[in-house]
């Protein structure tokens, strides 16, 4: 029998028999045989899926990293959690993955399979099914390694109705954990900027959580703090529902380690990446009860309230700091650059 | 102007070049200590003395006397505030 | 609503240094002072913080809002990135163009706006700039690319001099032939000297920049309490710093007497760092002049490398032409760095001028006065 060879070839994403090879030997081992249909497309039966919601959730979203692994995680975990977690974000159970993997020529088999074993964990845990996939390979330099791209479906459970357009003045702002960890861990992960820093990655399913807030009840809208971070989906909030968002930057859980990584490289937390925490809107008569609840899951020990929606400057992200002064936050700008002044 | 971060110098990391690690909090870099090294001294004794770092140097060594000094006038500042409001009362 | 504390443990020297509770009561001890000195005097008090790192901690924690009426702070030009003149930038995309040459600069000036493009925008047109944290990763990409040429764009105050100077002494004593600095180096002492002279300036005291003081000590500001009568206090970057600076001014001027102190007695000692300065004279000669955008050319201002380093000087090279590219002339970052405008008086600031967008110089960098200003939701001064 003629193995694999160690390196991806452009042959193997050629759709012949080289091609068949890496599927069947490499890729399929890390999928679930029973669920992975190997037809042009998978098929669900309606009446199942019904039995658990109303509405159906679908998204997409394509990862791509530099380093591809990194303290608490890689684009494997990543690629799962993230799409899972905009599933999550919008009231749905997520039930089941397309697949795409995207491979430079030369990519080295082992590191393959690494990956694919992290997205078949991923998976596992987020209780989630690949059904479908595809796989491509790029001529050498014409991508970076490996891009994956992963769609999702989930069903919404028919009394869960959280929107931007639900928010009021005097619902409560709160953040499930630490920010900023990923962000952190991924400057930690680059080799150009050396530094060695005790902080992991938050690359995690979210739905442990999000499960607790919808069957607590309260909940207005639920938004994954990804790039641009905690500034971004709080800037996002208060554009999308005209209301204003005011937040006390000492209620923020950060880390010391994340803090000193951002005055080392003139960042600020806010707008660092976070790949497995969330904000949430709450009613405010719900929000304390709720908030015990996530702080007694392992996930959600930090959850915290941070703030509150306003009338005051509508469409604007208004933060206190610790001395009682009051400043607008922006909406973070393109790519993060170390600065030395 | 110029972001300049106190620092521990955990490790000397290459005598010769004057190199060293330092943490801040648990993010280590290593940095050149040559600024803040006298000729005759060895860049071992600076080991567990703070830093300012900047652009991968560390500029100056940081005084903790001088550091204690300036916290103590704060707070005796703070202290004679509080008795001057306490007085109006 | 409880909330948890956002620390597991502090970051030694800086955390101590915000505390808020202190904060508090310092500006109640400086509310007092203001008060005693409007018996003395009407007009508020006018203090220039030089540093662009001031002026960012400033607005961080929220300072202008806090402190009383009778003090105005002005936002000096102490952003090295925000004076850069477009020109400055031509001439690295040049370099950066150049067959096999890497440009390597801090990720401080590839947004900032050339007479056509940033670094940015050449970079992802497929120029070889690569971001550097430290000069030393700069001389460590010329060793692992010896088929290249790399050009280090070295710019900054006397802060950051020692570091471009040591890393090329370094590339000297290791033969390293393929390194290449290209010095934008400039000096904050000339321009508060400028400042100082220039006729349109009424300064009531200044926040002293406290890291390129660590540098070069104390005692080279004492000209400016003993020949101009204005306090020079120099001041760390942390809110406890700045309000204790500001008190110790306001203090000076209770007691009618101008005087040079240093804040930043931890970092600060009064004749700098013997063997920074030292590497920054064995490397760098004075420029005659060095043109500043927003504040034209000032005098022995800017650094250039000295012959015995011609051989690392990317200006002898290159054809680096310095053409001066000028600021829209409605731009008003002269003014606004002199103190005569404040940056949401500028006509430009926030309609026609923003970080996205920026016209001028103070808007480029984050550091910068109107980018400061804009970034904290200062809005537009309509009456101006």
């Amino acid at each position: 029998m003629i193995s694999v060879p160690e390196h991806i070839t452009l042959s193997q994403g050629a759709g012949g028999r080289d091609m068949q090879r890496l599927l069947d030997d490499v890729i399929y081992q890390y999928l679930d045989p029973l669920s992975l249909q190997r037809d042009d497309a998978a098929t669900f039966a309606l009446n199942s899926l019904a039995q658990s919601g109303d509405r159906l959730a679908f998204t997409t979203d394509t990862y791509t990293v530099s380093p591809l692994r990194f303290r608490g995680g890689d684009i494997g975990a990543l690629a799962v959690n993230g799409t899972v977690n905009d599933l999550a974000c919008s009231g749905a159970i997520p039930r089941f993955l397309s697949l795409s993997l995207i491979i430079e020529e030369g990519f080295a088999l082992e590191e393959l399979r690494f990956y694919l074993q992290s997205l078949q964990q991923a998976a596992h845990s987020a209780e989630v099914t690949i059904v479908t996939g595809d796989t491509k390979v790029m001529p050498r330099g014409a991508i970076d390694g490996l891009v994956i791209n992963t769609s999702g479906l989930g069903v919404i459970p028919s009394d869960r109705q959280p929107g931007i357009d639900r928010l009021k003045t005097g619902d409560t702002v709160i953040v499930s954990g630490f920010i900023g960890d990923h962000g952190t861990a991924i400057l930690g992960a680059r080799s150009d900027l050396q530094l060695d820093i005790d902080v992991t990655s938050d690359c995690k399913a979210i739905t442990p959580l999000t499960e607790l807030l919808f069957a607590h009840g309260g909940v207005r809208f639920v938004r994954d703090a990804t790039r641009g971070g905690l500034a971004a989906v709080l800037n996002e909030i208060a554009s999308s529902s005209q209301q204003g968002v005011r937040v006390r930057e000492t209620a923020i859980p950060v880390r010391p380690a994340v803090r000193s990584t951002c005055e080392l490289l003139g960042f600020d937390p806010l707008s660092l990446a976070n790949e497995g925490t969330f904000v949430a809107v709450l009613a405010a008569d719900t929000a304390g009860s709720a908030l015990e609840e996530l702080r007694r899951h392992p996930h959600g020990l930090h959850a915290t309230a941070i703030g509150e929606i306003t009338d005051r400057r509508p469409g604007k992200v208004e933060l206190e700091s610790a001395f009682g002064a009051t400043r607008l936050l922006d909406m973070p700008r393109g790519e993060l650059l170390p600065r030395i002044c | 102007m110029c972001l300049g971060i106190p620092a521990q110098v955990k490790t000397i990391s290459n005598e010769a070049a004057k190199l060293g690690i330092v943490e801040i909090a648990g993010v280590r870099r290593e940095i050149n200590l040559a600024c803040v090294c006298k000729d005759a001294q060895s860049p071992t004794e600076l080991v567990g003395c703070w830093v300012l770092v900047h652009v991968g140097f560390a500029m100056a060594l940081i005084d903790e006397a001088e550091a204690e000094l300036t916290l103590t006038l704060l707070n005796e500042l703070g202290e004679l505030q509080a008795e001057t409001q306490g007085a109006r009362l | 609503m409880s909330t948890i504390s956002n620390t597991e443990e502090g970051l030694r020297y800086l955390d101590e240094f915000r505390d808020p509770a202190l904060a508090r009561q310092l500006l109640e001890t400086l509310h007092d002072q203001c008060d005693r000195l409007s018996q003395q005097r009407q007009k508020p008090l006018q203090i220039m913080e030089v540093c662009g790192g001031h002026t960012h901690s400033i607005f961080r924690y929220g300072l202008h809002d806090l402190l009383p009426d009778s003090i105005e702070l002005v936002h000096g030009p102490g952003c090295p990135v925000c004076v850069l003149p477009k020109g400055v930038i031509d001439d690295c995309l040049r370099i950066a163009t150049a067959p096999d040459t890497i440009l390597a600069s801090f990720g401080d000036a590839l947004r900032v706006p050339g007479a056509k493009k940033s670094l940015l925008q050449a970079r992802a047109e497929g120029a070889d700039v690569r971001v550097v944290y430290s000069p030393l990763d700069a001389l460590n990409l010329a060793r692992q690319h010896p088929d290249k040429t790399v050009v280090f764009f070295a710019l900054g105050f006397e802060t950051t001099l020692p570091a471009t100077a040591l890393a090329l002494q370094q590339a000297r004593a290791s033969s390293v032939d393929n390194f290449l600095v290209y010095s934008n180096h400039i000096t904050i002492l000339a321009t508060i000297r400028a400042i100082l002279q220039s006729p349109d300036m009424r300064l009531d005291g200044f926040l002293g920049p406290g890291h390129a003081c660590m540098i070069i000590g104390t005692e080279v500001f004492r000209f400016v309490p003993e020949r101009f009568g204005i306090p020079f206090v120099v001041a760390g970057f942390e809110p406890l710093d700045i309000l204790q600076s500001i008190t110790m001014i306001v203090n000076q001027h209770l007691n009618r007497a101008p005087a040079l102190e240093n804040q930043y007695t931890r970092v600060v000692r009064d004749h700098g760092n013997a063997v920074a300065l030292q590497a920054i004279t064995e490397v760098f000669e004075v420029r005659e002049s060095f043109e500043w955008r927003g504040l034209g050319a000032i005098d022995q201002s800017g650094l250039r490398l000295r012959a015995a380093y011609r051989a690392f000087d990317a200006e002898h090279c290159f054809d680096l032409g310095q053409q001066k590219i000028p600021d829209p002339s409605h731009c008003q970052c002269g003014e606004v760095l002199k103190g005569v405008l404040k940056p949401s008086q500028c006509k430009l600031y926030s309609n026609q001028c923003t970080p996205e967008q920026p016209q001028g110089a103070l808007m480029v960098s984050s550091e910068g006065a109107c980018a400061a200003y804009y970034n904290y939701g200062v809005p537009r001064d309509q009456c101006a």
